[in-house]
């Protein structure tokens, strides 16, 4: 596999010339050695990013999955399924006091952690797998700090207005007009900021009591810390972090490009077309030079302010909002759409050339991602489905580690504890068997021919102190392994847990 | 000293020092931690003015608030005292038997029991009651001294055993080598039988079972069961408290009997507490 060239090379030296400015990003021009030798400024200071409105196909699909996703927030914690008596009728729900997480049908114990293992693992693949696919699908159409950033900036358009009246707002002395807009713009913000909290919050108690709780005053310091939290961190993070998250904070905005290989298909500006670039007219002939015509619309409408003609970048999130305003400018002159597309490295050298271009989106890695994925999907599935309704945890007693008992056997102390995974109450007989003269007691319960009846309530777990005698002769000494064997009334396979008898050296 | 020079890179001036042709630039914090920064400092004379701070010659300025950690614990002390009493309420106005019928009371007891336990029994008798070898007996055994009935280890429990209060449990086994009741020889006959007894294979027709039920059984019972009421421990097990059950540990204490101590136990403790410890040692595993 080829590494990916940072920019395009051939490209490069076609577009710059030595006093070609720096892009917003502060680019360096490293390649470019006739530069007169002064010392560069390498600082940028931050410059609030105002892009314009556009309209087409991406910009259509990132308010479609916005819509989306907010539902799934903010409507996710109202939905209701039904348990039973007694149980919470929450469809997503994590109920901590409780120490269960529920998900429609599915109810996780805490002794079951490892399925959020396999979540992670899915939610790590399916990335991998997506990235590898269509580039920064994630970062620029998925990402929560994305679609709350052109939420906010959606607030600033509809009370301030376009790209051209903000930039002019921002420099504006304040006079109550201004300071009027800044106020409703940060309401809203605010009272988005608040629904985004809530809506985290909201899925860790029943939503329909949690909610008016929250605005009474009685909910626990705990609610209203996340909160906070979680409220205040939308607030900053797309109120004014902004890029700064994608270009600086964000751990998979630095991976992305070893996520992805020539045959992504990523955000790429088709420089064999567009090259040389210069001003158009109203009647520009085309013949002969590039069909860009340098109107900066691509830069204006980029929300991370990059030059995609620069080439794949880190700060281009692959939001495809470029290609949108690119293809506005070409319908005007005329000319095909598609000067930037979504395409991938291969596609692209290929079409340079004229050759046919093929999109090579089976491949060993997108079928070894998908693969992964497939088994760990089976794994959870399999575990869910097989799930078992009985646990057993023993604990053997350490002081005393075993007792010498007036009749000369010797006995060892257990605690028993049963998980009992279901709603009902169930009744288990228990045994211990291995060793010879064997004899079970359970400390409150009813026991006969060593044969103990214990009653465990439902969906929780039934503790009993267990009482095993065994004697003298019977024992090898330190340690002898036995087994307890818990059957339920109603049938099912019995559950054996091995343990140790200790006992004095022989 | 200092000639300060202005970065044309960083539009930074320097700090004016040099070291061979070294200089530093002095660039400004930024300024949300200067404010941060005098933030802190605003917020702690705030801190001065409420809570205590200052040492003054003899003693301290208290603070408008006037808070003490003292006073904090007393409240958290008080408070966790509240929740506790609708237990203690309950356990005070029960018997020990009727708290091991109820069983949300019993649980109560059972958990107040293991705490109180581990802060003043399990010193001597181990934690979960496994005695020490040789010193204090166990509790997790089926082998009683003084009775393991609830009524009898709420007794033991209240009064000790052989102690200045008046109710102890306080009997004594006579010197039998020392005060020279037994002849060596004797001692060390029905020291035979008694270890003999222990292992449940009584030597029947011996010397020393002549001797034992002369001068033992009237404590020690008939076949060694043992008498809770004067604490006469059963000899017809392999269970000891003071010394192995071999025919030396047993000469031993026949010759010089070892006693153990307890303390009054009601004087230090209030009797819901006693009552809890009862539960718990009675379920130890020997509880009759």
């Amino acid at each position: 596999m080829r590494p990916l060239p940072f920019l395009f090379e051939r490209e490069y030296a076609i577009t710059h010339s030595p006093f070609m400015k720096l892009t917003r990003q502060g680019e360096v021009n490293a390649l470019d050695t006739s530069a007169p030798q002064q010392p560069e400024n390498l600082y940028e200071e931050t410059r609030r990013i105002h892009p314009r409105t556009v309209k087409g196909l991406f910009r259509n699909i990132k308010w479609i999955v916005m819509v989306v996703l907010m539902a799934v927030w903010h409507i996710g914690p109202f939905l209701r399924w039904n348990r039973g008596e007694g149980a919470p009728d929450q469809a997503i729900l994590i109920d901590m006091a409780g120490r269960r997480a529920y998900f429609f049908f599915i109810e996780i114990w805490p002794q079951e952690v490892y399925y959020i293992t396999g979540l992670l693992l899915i939610a790590g693949l399916a990335l991998f797998f997506m990235s590898a696919l269509a580039g920064r699908v994630w970062c620029g159409f998925l990402c929560f700090q994305t679609v709350y950033t052109d939420l906010f900036m959606l607030v600033e358009r509809v009370v301030v207005g376009d790209r051209g009246r903000r930039i002019a707002f921002d420099r504006r002395r304040w006079d109550l007009d201004k300071a009027a807009r800044v106020l409703a713009i940060h309401t809203l913000w605010a009272l988005i900021s608040l629904a985004c909290g809530l809506g985290f919050v909201l899925f860790f108690g029943d939503a329909f009591t949690l909610l008016p709780d929250i605005f009474t005053g009685d909910a626990s310091s705990g609610t209203y810390t996340f909160l906070a939290i979680v409220g205040g961190g939308c607030y900053l993070m797309a109120g004014y972090a902004r890029e700064q998250v994608c270009i600086y904070m964000c751990p998979y905005s630095r991976f992305q490009s070893a996520m992805f290989d020539e045959h992504s298909m990523i955000v790429a500006y088709e420089a064999w077309r567009g090259e040389p670039r210069g001003a158009a007219r109203k009647n520009q002939n085309f013949e002969g030079r590039g069909h860009c015509i340098d109107c900066k619309a691509c830069v204006a409408a980029c929300p991370t302010g990059v030059d995609i003609r620069l080439g794949n970048q880190l700060a281009c999130i692959g939001c495809g909002l470029c290609i949108d305003a690119c293809d506005q400018m070409m319908d005007r002159y005329q000319l095909p759409r598609g000067l930037i597309t979504y395409d991938s490295i291969t596609a692209q050298e290929a079409r340079a050339k004229g050759e046919t271009a093929e999109l090579k989106l089976v491949r060993p890695r997108t079928i070894i991602y998908a693969g992964m994925l497939a088994f760990v999907a089976a794994v959870m599935v399999y575990g869910l489905a097989s799930r078992a309704t009985t646990e057993v945890s023993i604990l053997h007693e350490r002081s005393p580690l075993y007792v010498q008992l007036g009749s000369g056997d010797f006995r060892n102390g257990y605690t028993y504890k049963v998980l009992n995974m279901v709603r009902q109450d169930r009744h288990f007989m228990l045994r211990a068997v291995g060793i010879a003269g064997l004899t079970l007691d359970v400390v409150g319960e009813k026991s006969q021919n060593g044969v103990a009846t214990l009653t465990a309530e439902g969906d929780s777990v039934g503790t009993f102190r267990v009482y095993v005698s065994a004697p003298y002769d019977s024992i090898k000494g330190h340690a002898t392994p036995f087994e307890f064997v818990l059957e339920d009334d109603a049938g099912g396979t019995p559950v054996k847990s091995s343990a140790t008898f200790m006992g004095p050296e022989k | 000293m200092a000639s300060i020079e202005k970065d044309p890179i960083s539009g930074v001036y320097t700090t004016g020092h040099e070291w061979d042709g070294i200089k530093e630039l002095n660039t400004p914090m930024p300024r949300w931690w200067v404010y941060v920064f005098w933030a802190t400092i605003i917020w702690s004379i705030g801190y001065w003015v409420v809570y205590p701070t200052w040492p003054t010659t003899t003693g301290f300025t208290p603070g408008i608030w006037h808070w003490t950690a003292r006073e904090e614990l007393e409240g958290d002390l008080a408070q966790q005292k509240a929740a506790r009493s609708k237990w203690l309420v309950k356990i005070d106005g029960a018997t020990v038997d009727q708290i091991e019928a109820d069983k949300e009371l019993r649980n109560y007891a059972l958990a107040g029991g293991r705490i109180a336990f581990g802060e003043n029994c399990a010193a001597c008798h181990g934690t979960g009651g496994v005695g020490s070898p040789g010193a204090y007996p166990s509790l997790a055994d089926d082998v009683w001294l003084w009775g393991g009935t609830l009524a009898d280890i709420q007794q033991t429990i209240t009064h000790g055993v052989r102690n200045e209060d008046t109710e102890s449990r306080s009997t004594i086994m006579p010197n039998f080598g020392v005060d020279g009741v037994l002849a060596p020889e004797q001692i060390a006959q029905v020291a035979e039988y008694v270890a003999s007894l222990s292992r449940k294979q009584p030597a029947a027709g011996s010397p020393g079972e002549a001797i034992f039920a002369e001068n033992c059984v009237v404590c020690h019972g008939e076949g060694g069961v043992g008498t809770k009421e004067v604490g006469a421990p059963p000899l017809n097990t392999l269970v000891r408290t003071f010394t192995k059950p071999t025919v030396e540990g047993i000469s031993q204490q026949v010759n010089k009997p070892k006693h153990g101590s307890m303390p009054s136990w009601g004087r230090r403790l209030d009797p819901a507490t006693i009552k809890e410890l009862t539960i718990y040692v009675h379920s130890l595993g020997g509880g009759q």
